[in-house]
Formats: structure tokens, C-alpha cells, sequence
């Protein structure tokens, strides 16, 4: 993901500029600012347009970030550098306590949630004595290396962009990694990450921290650059600006973040510093002419610019192939011999008045293919949510090779070894295919967010992309395994679930209508795959309404209707049962 | 405390009306109208002008935004271009602002009937309101939700610099509906106060009558359930939507009106307003109107109390109010999942 030679020539680039001789003081404080924008925006880019997590609280954490080194500089006399760990420390335990409650906000609530604390924060930092109130704090010292204090904006200017290229960096690795994929998923809804063990909460309070550092660290070079802390820079305005520079940027771009802060902050130093010439210094122009130009631009490119200029560069990223020969290795399972695997016993479940699944019993053994059919609305994909812990059931219990799930939650019952794909396809449209099986590898992986930020995942990442290369090429996308999973038609992202479910290396497979939108051939290779991984000691469990694909795999079927189970049996046994029969066709009498 | 508690309920009667306003437009459009505080100040600013016998810098803008709507309209359709449609768009974004110029400028410098002023205002922040939908949000309709807030906000940078321009710096008041005031003890009632009320509560009973009882206000609320149904049964979802910005402009400018005889309003005072009905809104969960307007006498309430007792941090505590509220909801409505974007 990260190309190594387009970043080296930026940070040379931007390394030069200084020492452009007749350049502007001006220009490198402008820069400084786009600096100090770019890296509050990263964070949001990170939290909001890859995470779905929109916040407009992230001024706050650059207020605690520069308050921090404001009041131990100034009232304790620690060396700037000594309050850089303890900025970002503050930061960070501000966004836990606030994470905490923020990140289990759903849906709406969650900005509307953000503004709320934005806002209060704002009142506090100007209400509170030791930070100085409405006047803040000045007088906080430069940076200093030995005599060399950095007062002049063009040598802070190095601390900043510094900062800002190692944050990207970090970033654009922690985002190509097994922590990255977890987060890229939280966008799509959690049901589909939480089936392969991936702790959403977790995750998005790792981003939500992760912001809220890189806005500390934005605080922290902001206060040492103006060399004074107010609250106004930390207010709700400047919270809703960066989200725009952001959603301005292209909301989901590392990149986007950079060139949305160095697109905002030059318009507004523009229309400030030329309109009042145009327009005889009638006041607060600028302020009309941005917020209308801010809507003109996001109706010309509404994902943002950065992709919008992208896919106007012939810049294609060369993808590397994973290295198929490394092996992850098989996970830890219990021995499973030929016994019952699943067992459920009088399961119920109650959606108010409606009861979707009545007094279901039936069990599926090892190496066994069971089927479970009916009409529609019969229940099958309810039982299938019970079974992973999507829904709780209301009564009866689940359990797996003796050990009771009925209440667990999914990511528990995924540990067990149970992988599923879904009714509608549940997948990460503008991830490719490769990424999106990997996800289905992650239990299986160990490297966390701070070993992918620094490229020590290497290896355990290399294993996870190679199990998911080899799945895809075993179900038959080897074609396709660098498209972006949305392109892909709904029968191939069909099998690109199973693909995922697979590399969960699972003891029993939860199919739900694996087989529609697929073409006849691709039916009789998805029976025979199926027949394999049974040879192979997996249990499949699938939901189908193809009954010829059903009846020809099948060892063993189930029947609901209306949520009971009316007939269980071999397929030969359920094509001539009465019950079977009125229940698809109707009652004769 | 009983004083403190009328205070509390005269804010929040104004809550409630923005947050209705805000729950509307937001369940049509999908667009958080962070402009609502800009109706509000446009509203009570337009009347204080007109009541000063001057001619309103709103009432030029209308007319402006008509001009860009109607360039709009153009070229939406310009492969379709009917005279019979040309002409409707005609009417409504040239010669419906125009006219409420012309009527503005011939009324400037007399001393006016105020039910005159306020229809006036009425309907040159109503005129905004609609053309704001049809130039900034009806061409990106199907944007995601941030990114009609970004615009949102876009649009609320831009009107409240034209706030600045058109109305000064300075605060303004204007004349209050009644002047009448009674006392029971140990209250004061004060007739703007008691029009506060009665209006508010107007405002709420005719949009449960709109909502419930028109074919318009059906079309709306089945937009608001599901746009592509809406569509699918021949609701004009973009009529939709500029129905409910007019509705929220006319209901912003009405507070506004109500307000700015009892304090007095500067061209940027509508944002926190706004925000206060918005925390209302949210309270409501953004979907429910009898709950948002419980909120809002709940925010008001919590503000009079909040400024009399520890005025500092009353700003802190309106707001961190709603986060245990917002905690609440969400756990009492466990995500749903969520198929956007």
C-alpha cells in the first residue's frame, strides 16, 4: 500500500522548500499551519472516513495536547521535549474516558455526541483558572535543541512536517494490516467483523485513541509554535473544520487529509488576505465566499479531491503478490472424532408477539453436510444467527461439541471454529478480495496495532495474505483476487464469503444461500468443494432454496416452516413427506 | 426558583420549535441543518429592520438566490424544457422573491402594521429557506450524511457572514406583539411571553395536523421513511425536501420574531440557539416530535437554573448534559445494522 518512492520524493520536496532562497517567511508559516491542520485531519481520516466514526470533537484533544505543555512548561518549567509524552499520554487518557462512552453512541448519536463534548470541553479550557480562562496561557518556550532555539517559523517548520510524514507513514501502515482491516470494516456495520473475532468496540476505541494522540501531537507543536494557548483554536468551529478538511481532502485518504488541510488553509488565507482588496474591506466576506465555495467543491467532487485527482493520474499501485508457499498454521481444535458437532435443543426465539423460531431441535454431526430448508420466513436465517450469537435466543440451548454457546457472544462462538456467510453479502466493497478473506483470517493472526504501525507484523502478516490467497484460489477467484470486492458480482461475492469463512479454518461452515445468483457449473463446483472440505472432516451447515443443488449434496435435511420443525431426514425421505410437500405447495384439502 | 422555572420554560417553548424544525428537515433530507440558527437571526433581524422602516439586505438575497435557483431549475431540465415548467420555475424563483422586494421597498420608511412586518419577514426567510434546499442540497441529495453535513455547514459560514453584512455588527431588538403584563403573584407574565407559548404550541398542533391530515405531509413523512419507496410511488422526493426547508426556515423565523423582542439577537447569536434546539433535537433521537419538545423545555429549564446558580459553566453543563441521554438511547436501541454510504 505505502510506495516507498512517491513519499521519499515528498519529503525531499517539502524538506527543500526552506532553502528555496527568496522564499516568502510567509509561505513557510502557511505550510506550518497546513502541517499542524494536516495531522488533526489524518486522525479524522482514520477515525471518521475509515472507521465511520464522525467526530467533531477532535479541536478538543489539540487543546489537550497544547495545554498540557502549556502549564508544565510555563508554571513547572519542564523542557519542551520532556512534555511531548505527557501531552500525547493526556490526550490519549481524555479519549479513553471520552471513547469509552462515545464509541457505544450508535448510529446519529455518535457526532451528535462528539459536538456535545466538543462544546463542553471548549467552555471548560475557557472557564478553568489554572489554564489561563478566556486569555489562555503565554509565554510558553520555544523548542530548543542545545542553544538552538526554534522561535523562527521556518525551523519549527521541520519539528512539524516531520511529525506529519511519520504520522502518515504509521499510518498508511496500520492501515495495510491485520489491526487495518479490522478497522476498514467497522465502516460496513459490525455483524459480518464480529463473526471472525474481531472485538469491534475495541477497534474503534483504538482509532478513536489513536485521532486523538495524532490531534494531541498537532496541540502540542501548536502550542510551542504560537508560543501561547487560547481556547478559541480548540473550539467547536475549528472541531467542524477539520472535519471539512477531511470530507474536503476525500475523507478516506491518508493523503486526503494533507492535501484537504494545504487546500483550506491556503483558500483562507487567500480570500483573508485578497478579498478586502476586491471589495474595499467590506467585512467578513470571506467567510461568504468559503462556505460557498465549500459547497461548490463538494458538489463537483463529493468523495473528495484527493480521489477525485488520483483517478485522473495514471498512477496504477503495482500489488504484490502474497507468497503462497508460507504456511499459516492450522488452529488449535478440539478433537472432534465422529460425534454430534452442534447440538440444538428446543430453541426459541421471540421477536415481541412474532415467535421466529419455535422449538427448534436437530443436531449436525462431524463430516457431515445437513441442510436446513424451508419456505421463506420459515426461520433458517434466525437459527443461523442464534447459532453464531448474533441474536440471543429467547430459550433453549446451542451448544458445540458439548460446550453450551446459547449466550455467547460472536466473536466467542468464531473461536470455537464456526464461520458463516451471509444472506446479503457482507463485505467491504472498497477493499480488494484478498483483504476482504484475510478479515476472515484474523483470529488467526497476532500482531497488534502498535507492531503494524512499526512494521514488525511482517511476517505473521505475510502468513495471514497467504492462507487468504490460497482460499481464494481454492474456491476458483484467483482471477479476481485484487478487485475490489464491490465490482465482483453477487454470485462471486458469494463465493468470496465462503472464501473468508474458510480462512477462519472453521470445524463447522454456516452457509446462508451459498448457491444463488450462481450459474449451473458453478453450482456443481461449489457442491464438489463442498464435498471435499466434508472428506476433509468439516461440517457444513447451509440454508439453500436450489433443490437440486440441496438434494444432490445433502446427507441429512431439515424442514422448518413458520419456525418448527416439520421433518428431518435423508433427502430421498423429505422429497416424498406429506408435511414437506403441503408446506411448499399448500394444503390439498 | 418559580421565575427561574418560567424562564426556563419561555427558552425552551423556543427549543422546542427548533427542534422540531431540525427533526423535520433531518428525517426528510438526511441533512443536519446546521443553518437553522441563521433562519432564526435572519427572522428576528428582518423584522427588527422592517420595523425600523428600513428595507432588509434578506430580502435582496431572496431574490438573488431566486435568480441562482432558477438557473438551477434551467439546467436540471434543460432536456426537457416544457414553457408550462419554465413557467412555474419562473413564478416561483423570480417572481415570487421579486415581488416581495418591490412590496419591502414600498413600505420602507412608514411606520407599518407589526402582523404586516412579521408576514414579510415570514416570507422572505421562507423564501431562503426553499432556495437554500434547491441550490446547495438538492443537487447532491444522495451524498452521504457527513458530507450533506459539511455542505450544511458550508451554507451556514456563508449566510451568517451575509448576516454580518446585512445587518451589522451591532445587536438589535424589535418591537414586542404585545405590550400587555399581569401579574400573578409571584409571577409577571408579559404578553410576548404568553405569545411565546401560544404560538409555540400553535406551531406544533398545526404540524401534527400537516403531517397527519394532508396528502403534502404524508409525502413527507413517507420520504422520511424511505426515500427509494417514496420515489417508487411518485413522491417527488426533491419537492419533499424543499417543503421541509420551507417549513424549517418559516418555524426558525418565527422564533426568531418571538425572541428578539425579549433579547437581543446579533447576526451570529442564531448558532448557539440553533445548537440548544439541536441538543433538543438529539435528545428526541432526531425522529420523535413529542420527545424533542419534552428535551427542549428540559434544556431550557436546565439552562435557567444552570445560569442562575453557577452562570460560568452554564454552557458546560447544557451540553454535557445530553451525553448520558445519548448513552442511554443508544443502549436502549441496540445498533441496528447499518447499511449507508
Amino acid at each position: 500500500m505505502a510506495k516507498p518512492l512517491p513519499i521519499i520524493v515528498f519529503a525531499l520536496a517539502m524538506a527543500a522548500i526552506p532553502f528555496v532562497p527568496g522564499m516568502p517567511p510567509f509561505w513557510i508559516v502557511l505550510l506550518d499551519n497546513i502541517g499542524l491542520s494536516a495531522l488533526v485531519a489524518m486522525g479524522l481520516v482514520l477515525l471518521t472516513g475509515v472507521g465511520g466514526l464522525t467526530s467533531f470533537g477532535q479541536a478538543a484533544f489539540c487543546g489537550f495536547g497544547a495545554y498540557t505543555t502549556a502549564v508544565l512548561t510555563t508554571t513547572y518549567g519542564l523542557s519542551p521535549w520532556l512534555t511531548l509524552p505527557l501531552a500525547l499520554l493526556v490526550s490519549g487518557l481524555a479519549a479513553v474516558a471520552l471513547g469509552l462512552v462515545t464509541v457505544r453512541l450508535s448510529g446519529h448519536y455518535l457526532p451528535l455526541g462528539t459536538i456535545a463534548w466538543g462544546l463542553g470541553l471548549f467552555y471548560l479550557f475557557s472557564k478553568l483558572e489554572f489554564l489561563g480562562r478566556n486569555d489562555g496561557i503565554s509565554g510558553i518556550p520555544p523548542f530548543s535543541i542545545g542553544s538552538f532555539r526554534m522561535i523562527d517559523p521556518g525551523a519549527i517548520y521541520f519539528a512539524i512536517w516531520f511529525a506529519v510524514l511519520l504520522c502518515a507513514l504509521l499510518t498508511m501502515n496500520l492501515l495495510d494490516s491485520r489491526t487495518g482491516r479490522a478497522i476498514r470494516a467497522l465502516r460496513r456495520g459490525h455483524v459480518a467483523a464480529e463473526a471472525f473475532g474481531i472485538q469491534t468496540p475495541r477497534a474503534k476505541l483504538l482509532v478513536f485513541i489513536y485521532a486523538a494522540v495524532l490531534a494531541g501531537l498537532s496541540g502540542w507543536l501548536y502550542a510551542h509554535f504560537q508560543r501561547a494557548a487560547n481556547p478559541t483554536p480548540f473550539g467547536a468551529q475549528a472541531g467542524i473544520e477539520y472535519l471539512f478538511i477531511a470530507v474536503v481532502g476525500g475523507a478516506g485518504y491518508v493523503w486526503g487529509g494533507v492535501l484537504g488541510a494545504a487546500i483550506v488553509v491556503v483558500l483562507k488565507e487567500i480570500l483573508q488576505s485578497y478579498l478586502p482588496y476586491l471589495f474595499h474591506g467590506e467585512g467578513q466576506l470571506e467567510t461568504i465566499v468559503f462556505g460557498i465555495l465549500l459547497v461548490v467543491l463538494l458538489q463537483l467532487a463529493p468523495t473528495g479531491v484527493w480521489p477525485w485527482l488520483t483517478a485522473r493520474l495514471p498512477l496504477k499501485p503495482a500489488r504484490k503478490r502474497p507468497d503462497t508457499s508460507l504456511a499459516l498454521p492450522p488452529r488449535a481444535k478440539a478433537p472432534t472424532g465422529t460425534g454430534v458437532l452442534l447440538q440444538i435443543d428446543h430453541a426459541l426465539k421471540r421477536f415481541g408477539g412474532v415467535i421466529a423460531v419455535n422449538d427448534v431441535s436437530f443436531e449436525v454431526r462431524c463430516r457431515e453436510i445437513v441442510a436446513l430448508i424451508g419456505p421463506n420466513g420459515a426461520g433458517k436465517s434466525t437459527t443461523f444467527n442464534l447459532i453464531t450469537g448474533v441474536l440471543a435466543a429467547t430459550g433453549g440451548t446451542i451448544a458445540v461439541l458439548g460446550k453450551r454457546i446459547d449466550n455467547a457472544a460472536p466473536q466467542e462462538v468464531a473461536k470455537l471454529g464456526i464461520a458463516r456467510t451471509f444472506q446479503h453479502v457482507k463485505l467491504v466493497p472498497d477493499m480488494t478480495v484478498l483483504e476482504n478473506v484475510a478479515i476472515g483470517a484474523h483470529l488467526r493472526g497476532h500482531a497488534g496495532a502498535l507492531a503494524s504501525m512499526f512494521r514488525l507484523d511482517r511476517s505473521d502478516e505475510a502468513r495471514l495474505l497467504a492462507e487468504a490467497a490460497r482460499q481464494i484460489e481454492r474456491v476458483g477467484l484467483g482471477g479476481q483476487i485484487d478487485a475490489l470486492a464491490g465490482s465482483l458480482s453477487l454470485g462471486q461475492q458469494r463465493i468470496v464469503e465462503i472464501a473468508r469463512a474458510l480462512c477462519l479454518d472453521p470445524t463447522l461452515l454456516l452457509l446462508d444461500e451459498p448457491a444463488a445468483g450462481l450459474r449451473h457449473m458453478e453450482k456443481r463446483q461449489l457442491a464438489q468443494l463442498l464435498r471435499e472440505l466434508r472428506d476433509g472432516g468439516m461440517s457444513v451447515l447451509l440454508v439453500e432454496h436450489d433443490m437440486g443443488f440441496v438434494m444432490d449434496l445433502a446427507d441429512r435435511i431439515v424442514v422448518l416452516d413458520f419456525g418448527t420443525r416439520i421433518a428431518e431426514g435423508s433427502p430421498q425421505a423429505i422429497k416424498t413427506n406429506p408435511d414437506v410437500i403441503r408446506a411448499y405447495l399448500g394444503a390439498v384439502t | 426558583m418559580l421565575f427561574l422555572l418560567q424562564d426556563g420554560i419561555t427558552n425552551g417553548a423556543i427549543y422546542a420549535l427548533l427542534g422540531l424544525a431540525l427533526v423535520l428537515v433531518f428525517a426528510v433530507t438526511r441533512v443536519i441543518l446546521i443553518p437553522q440558527g441563521e433562519f432564526v437571526t435572519y427572522g428576528a433581524l428582518t423584522y427588527a429592520t422592517l420595523s425600523s422602516g428600513q428595507v432588509p439586505g434578506t430580502a435582496r438575497l431572496a431574490v438573488a438566490m431566486g435568480v441562482v435557483a432558477f438557473g438551477l431549475d434551467l439546467f436540471a431540465g434543460r432536456r426537457s424544457l416544457h414553457p408550462s415548467r419554465v413557467g412555474r420555475a419562473f413564478v416561483v424563483n423570480i417572481v415570487l422573491p421579486a415581488a416581495i422586494l418591490a412590496l419591502t421597498y414600498s413600505l420602507a420608511g412608514r411606520q407599518n402594521p407589526i402582523l404586516l412586518n412579521i408576514a414579510l419577514s415570514l416570507s422572505i426567510v421562507a423564501a431562503i429557506g426553499l432556495f437554500l434546499y434547491r441550490i446547495a442540497f438538492q443537487p447532491i441529495a444522495h451524498a452521504s450524511v457527513l458530507v450533506l453535513l459539511i455542505v450544511s455547514v458550508g451554507c451556514h459560514l456563508a449566510l451568517q457572514g451575509f448576516g454580518l453584512v446585512f445587518f451589522g455588527a451591532e445587536g438589535q431588538r424589535g418591537p414586542a406583539l404585545s405590550n400587555a403584563v399581569f401579574t400573578v403573584d409571584p409571577l409577571r407574565f408579559t404578553g410576548q411571553s404568553i405569545a411565546v407559548y401560544t404560538i409555540t404550541l400553535a406551531l406544533i398542533a398545526g404540524l401534527g395536523l400537516f403531517f397527519n391530515l394532508t396528502l403534502y405531509g404524508k409525502a413527507l413523512r413517507a420520504t422520511a421513511v424511505n426515500r427509494l419507496g417514496a420515489r417508487l410511488v411518485g413522491i417527488r422526493t426533491a419537492l419533499s425536501g424543499q417543503i421541509a426547508f420551507l417549513l424549517a426556515a418559516i418555524i426558525g423565523a418565527t422564533s426568531g420574531i418571538l425572541i428578539v423582542p425579549i433579547t437581543t439577537l446579533y447576526y451570529d447569536t442564531g448558532f448557539l440557539i440553533g445548537l440548544k434546539g439541536f441538543v433538543a433535537a438529539i435528545i428526541g433521537g432526531l425522529v420523535s416530535y413529542p420527545l424533542t419538545a419534552l428535551a427542549a423545555l428540559l434544556v431550557g429549564g436546565v439552562e435557567a437554573f444552570s445560569s442562575f446558580y453557577a452562570s460560568n459553566f452554564k454552557e458546560v453543563i447544557v451540553f454535557t448534559l445530553i451525553i448520558p441521554v445519548l448513552l442511554l438511547r443508544s443502549l436502549a436501541a441496540p445498533a441496528v445494522e447499518e447499511e449507508k454510504d
